[in-house]
């Protein structure tokens, strides 16, 4: 089988996931996109794999995965402490770095 | 070694299949309305792209994205859309003055992604599913502890400040308190 098919995939999926940052407004929904753009990009590191007969791009996969469990965790606990001050999960209510 | 569960032809379709869905669930990721629905679809989206892993022959990482993506993540989402007070039904969110700019932004990276995908690997193969090693547990291991032993342990070490920054950030500090009675 071709590979193509595999990173057509992945840049299908990573595009729609930077379409969805552009046009959504709630903040939670916008860290949703950006956690689909690492999942195609997971997804084109393991066709490579898979390509060059290595396992390095799996591992590389799965260390991706780790690192967005850590930025999912950070990044709820910043949302939701912006939620307390300014009563709303909009990107665009929070525009002050200080409020 | 691997004989696989599918033959060739079996691989593709269930390739189309699966990535169909995957494609479909990510769209209404993007488009629905309802907050909660879309973190319901990103659910099936993860879990369509954990079948893609195992066509290709990762199976270690099919089982760690079901785990870490649908089992953890999803259900994070969810509470923070609850601890948030996401409205409940369809929203206005998707109302904004900048879509048709942003579609085009879209749909120009897509086909500059294509572009170069199809210049760059229209002309290689995949080796036969035997011929390559498998993404099992016993493989993966041995590649991480071998020659990825430093990465790892740096991981632990930003897990454990994900962890301590977390609190740090969700802890209500004695001015917002003060700032709520």
């Amino acid at each position: 089988m071709n590979p193509d098919n595999y990173l057509y995939l992945s840049a299908i999926l990573f595009t729609l996931g930077a379409l969805g940052v552009l046009i959504r407004r709630n903040a939670i929904v916008v860290f949703m996109c950006i956690e689909l753009m690492l999942n195609a990009a997971n997804l084109a590191f393991v066709t490579f794999s898979r390509m060059h007969g290595a396992l390095d791009g799996q591992v590389i996969a799965f260390f991706t995965m780790v690192v967005a469990a850590a930025e999912v965790v950070v990044g709820l606990a910043i949302i939701i402490s912006v939620f307390r001050t300014r009563r709303s999960a909009s990107v665009d209510d929070a525009n002050l770095l200080k409020y | 070694m691997s004989h696989g569960y599918l033959s060739p032809t079996g691989l593709e379709i269930a390739f189309v299949l699966i990535g169909l869905v995957t494609l479909g669930s990510g769209l209404l990721v993007v488009t629905v309305k309802n907050l909660v629905h879309a973190a319901l679809w990103l659910l099936v989206c993860m879990g369509s792209i954990a079948v893609e892993y195992l066509l290709l022959t990762a199976e270690l990482l099919a089982w760690i994205q079901v785990l870490i993506y649908a089992g953890a993540i999803i259900v994070l989402f969810l509470f923070g859309l609850m601890l948030t007070r996401a409205p409940i039904g369809p929203t206005e969110e998707l109302n904004v003055r900048h879509r048709w700019p942003a579609l085009i932004v879209g749909l120009g990276a897509a086909g500059t992604l294509v572009t170069v995908i199809v210049q760059a690997y229209q002309h290689t193969w995949f080796d036969p599913r035997g011929a390559v090693p498998l993404g099992s547990g016993e493989a993966l291991g041995t590649q991480l502890f071998k020659y990825w032993v430093l990465p790892f342990e740096v991981l632990s070490v930003l897990l454990l400040a994900a962890l301590v920054g977390a609190i740090v950030l969700s802890r209500r500090g004695r001015d917002t308190e003060e700032a709520e009675a």
